[in-house]
């Protein structure tokens, strides 16, 4: 479906201002720049950058829609033919790696810079649009529009403090914050920073409340189920999980491991370094493991679940109609199914009829046999298996109850992303299935 | 000038503030001292403890938008009725016709924006490794303050009573039913039986605790919104007071050692 003149007018008043602030935004960074000298060179990119946003601008409150700064259609209509699950979350994947070798590099300010650039104008540009605008304008939605920037940009400012920390302790320097110690007093200065703070946020909050209108629907009807039905965009995450996992699991164990396990941290971590200050290189192996949660498995699974999660729970690409007419071929494949009927070319095992309740218990097992032992191997043969290997150091000095509590809350949050390769690779629905008791794992 | 001498110096005003302006050193400290609401905070921190790049105020922002949201949440309860006849009407006239219906405004997106800056603050105190000892425990208070916020999302989301809000509830309430052994579609329920009687049933699951019924009817609302407006906040606001109390006991904000 393309953009109708009727949603270009609406959005390009809304358009016209969003170009015109990132024309200040640049016109006051290429101002100060000037005025710290020496900086000619990004001086005059980013006053040509502020100038192009402002023929933007122009464009978009110029009245005519087809003039109206968009991506060209074949470009929308290849994102949405390529875009999928798989190639979202490992594109995410290969971005935040790229992202953390080269930190170094990314967290430049005029690197920076030009990033936040980049996506803003990404997004102006997208906003066209009127299948992205209508999912990403949604008011429950805004928020997590907000969340994507300010993630961004708060990891930006930690890492750039981090890397500075990690050169200085390199050459044998106290951190930046160690340097910092000297003692003030907190009237005035920290009540009238707290203050301000205060009149900010409640400023942000009353211009936030008067431009967008808290959503309203429909009364509530129990018999008129909307599709896609949604949780609230903070479990999007979770519902996600769904599609991987069944309820039990995503919707109520993985959670609730989420929460012990964040609450296990500070007991499992035992690295005494990185202490009330930014560092990554002291402190790596914490570093990447909450960083692959929190982004990986958090972060971009709510925004897939919030902005690309259509009806029926289909995948659509950021530009595409949310048709409720959309197939997606399931033919996903139990472990059982495979290992007896497609790989030994058997009938599944299955008790005779009148059979008793115990024998009925031991064709099950027989039958789920394959899954339960690649189960048993994951959770009970890696652990010590990896103590003697990888995790050797760990071992040593975590001591048996700590060091298994970190490994199988590891292997836990593992088996997330390894059954969704497993989905991708090998179509595989369950490993262990076992209908009479409602367990599938 | 005038004016302004005369009130600071009547009894009136002297038996409220027992020291004078906080314009030198000493008074600065005693006002931290001797002021109810500032006692919170220490007389003195280091430099980098008010760093913004350091702290990004996120902890600070968190209780200020729980502030907001407990004040704007009591005006809207003198407004709003959890009843199916009426909860929604509220809420159509809060929007239409009612003088200061920007309140339902501030709190809904005070509330999402509380969500976000908890998560910020925690992204922030893991990134200083301030769970570290001696705040271990600290971070423990913080995590269940994190659920607690996440809750009083989810119970708020509902009491709109649209569409919007029942079928949220609906599909984060079913994740309940399948609680293994306690609720009623979970793994192992079958095995809680007595004498071939169910114990487990949709009228005595995990979900129907959590819903009142065997559906997101009247029985939720009412429960959704004695929880979101006096359980958990009342829980919130005592870990509130454990976790900032426990600031100050464990060392104050996280630093270098």
């Amino acid at each position: 479906m393309h953009s109708s003149g009727f949603f270009l007018k609406d959005v390009a008043g809304f358009l016209g201002g969003y170009y015109a602030f990132m024309a200040i935004m640049n016109g006051v960074a290429a101002l100060l720049l000037w005025r710290k000298k020496g900086q000619i060179g990004w001086t005059l990119v980013w006053t040509v950058f502020a100038g192009f946003l402002l023929v933007l601008a122009s464009l978009a409150l110029s009245g005519a829609s087809d003039l109206v700064p968009a991506l060209p259609t074949s470009v929308r209509s290849l994102v949405n033919r390529f875009s999928g699950p798989v190639l979202y979350t490992l594109g995410t994947f290969v971005l935040l790696t790229v992202l953390f070798i080269f930190r170094r590099f990314f967290v430049q300010p005029m690197v920076a810079w030009s990033i936040l650039n980049a996506m803003l104008l990404l997004m102006g540009l997208s906003m066209a649009d009127e299948n992205f605008a209508s999912i990403v304008m949604k008011p429950d939605n805004v928020p997590i529009v907000g969340l994507v920037f300010l993630l961004a940009f708060f990891t930006w400012l930690a890492t750039s403090q981090a890397v500075v920390n990690d050169d200085r302790i390199a050459r044998g320097l106290p951190t930046v914050e160690k340097e910092n110690d000297e003692k003030v007093l907190v009237w005035p200065d920290l009540v009238y920073t707290e203050l301000i703070c205060m009149v900010a946020v409640s400023a942000f909050l009353l211009l936030w409340a008067i431009c967008l209108p808290a959503p309203l629907e429909e009364p509530a009807s129990s018999v008129k189920t909307p599709n896609p039905s949604k949780a609230p965009w903070y479990f999007l995450g979770l519902q996600e999980m769904l599609v991987y996992f069944d309820p039990w699991y995503a919707g109520v164990v993985l959670p609730s491991l989420v929460i012990f396990g964040l609450m296990a941290m500070p007991y499992l971590d035992f690295n005494k370094k990185g202490n009330g200050y930014y560092s990554i290189e002291e402190r790596k192996f914490s570093y990447l493991t909450y960083q692959f949660g929190f982004f990986l498995l958090w972060i971009t699974l709510i925004i897939l679940g919030t902005f690309l999660r259509g009806p029926n729970w289909n995948f659509f690409g950021p530009f595409e109609f949310w048709t409720p007419y959309k197939v997606e071929v399931l033919n996903n494949v139990d472990l059982p199914q495979m290992f007896w009927v497609n790989l030994l070319d058997q009938p599944l095992p299955k008790a005779p009829s009148g059979a008793s309740g115990l024998v009925q218990a031991g064709y099950i097992l027989l039958r789920e046999a394959p899954g339960l032992l690649v189960m048993g191997a994951y959770l009970v043969l890696l652990p010590p298996l990896l103590a003697v290997t990888v995790f050797r150091g760990f071992y040593a000095k975590m001591g048996f109850i700590r060091y298994m509590i970190m490994a199988n809350l590891m292997l836990l949050m593992l088996t997330l992303p390894l059954k969704m390769a497993l989905r991708w690779t090998l179509n595989l629905k369950y490993i262990v299935s076992i209908p009479e008791i409602s367990l599938n794992f | 000038m005038a004016i302004g001498e005369t009130i600071r110096s009547s009894q009136i005003w002297k038996s409220i503030f027992r020291h004078p302006m906080p314009l030198d050193r000493r008074n600065r400290i005693v006002v931290m001292l001797t002021n109810f609401f500032l006692h919170l905070h220490p007389v003195s921190i280091k430099k980098q403890g008010i760093a913004l790049s350091f702290t990004w105020c996120m902890g600070g922002v968190t209780f200020f938008l729980f502030l907001v949201e407990t004040v704007t949440g009591v005006l809207l309860m003198f407004y709003y009725r959890p009843t199916l006849e009426w909860a929604y009407n509220d809420i159509l006239a809060l929007r239409d016709v009612t003088s200061l219906g920007i309140l339902r405004e501030l709190h809904r997106w005070g509330a999402h924006a509380m969500v976000i800056t908890t998560w910020l603050h925690m992204y922030r105190v893991f990134l200083t490794g301030s769970y570290k000892p001696p705040r271990e425990f600290n971070w423990v208070v913080g995590v269940i303050l994190l659920l607690l916020t996440l809750l009083l999302s989810f119970t708020g989301y509902l009491l709109p009573w649209d569409q919007l809000a029942i079928w949220a509830i609906t599909v984060g309430s079913n994740m309940a039913r399948a609680t293994p052994f306690l609720g009623y579609e979970g793994p192992g329920q079958q095995l809680l039986t007595i004498g071939g009687i169910d114990m487990i049933t949709d009228a005595s699951d995990a979900r129907f605790g959590l819903l009142g019924a065997r559906f997101v009817g009247e029985e939720t609302l009412n429960r959704f919104y004695v929880l979101h407006c006096i359980a958990i906040p009342l829980a919130t606001a005592l870990l509130l007071a454990i976790h900032f109390w426990r600031v100050r006991k464990d060392g104050g904000i996280s630093g270098p050692l």
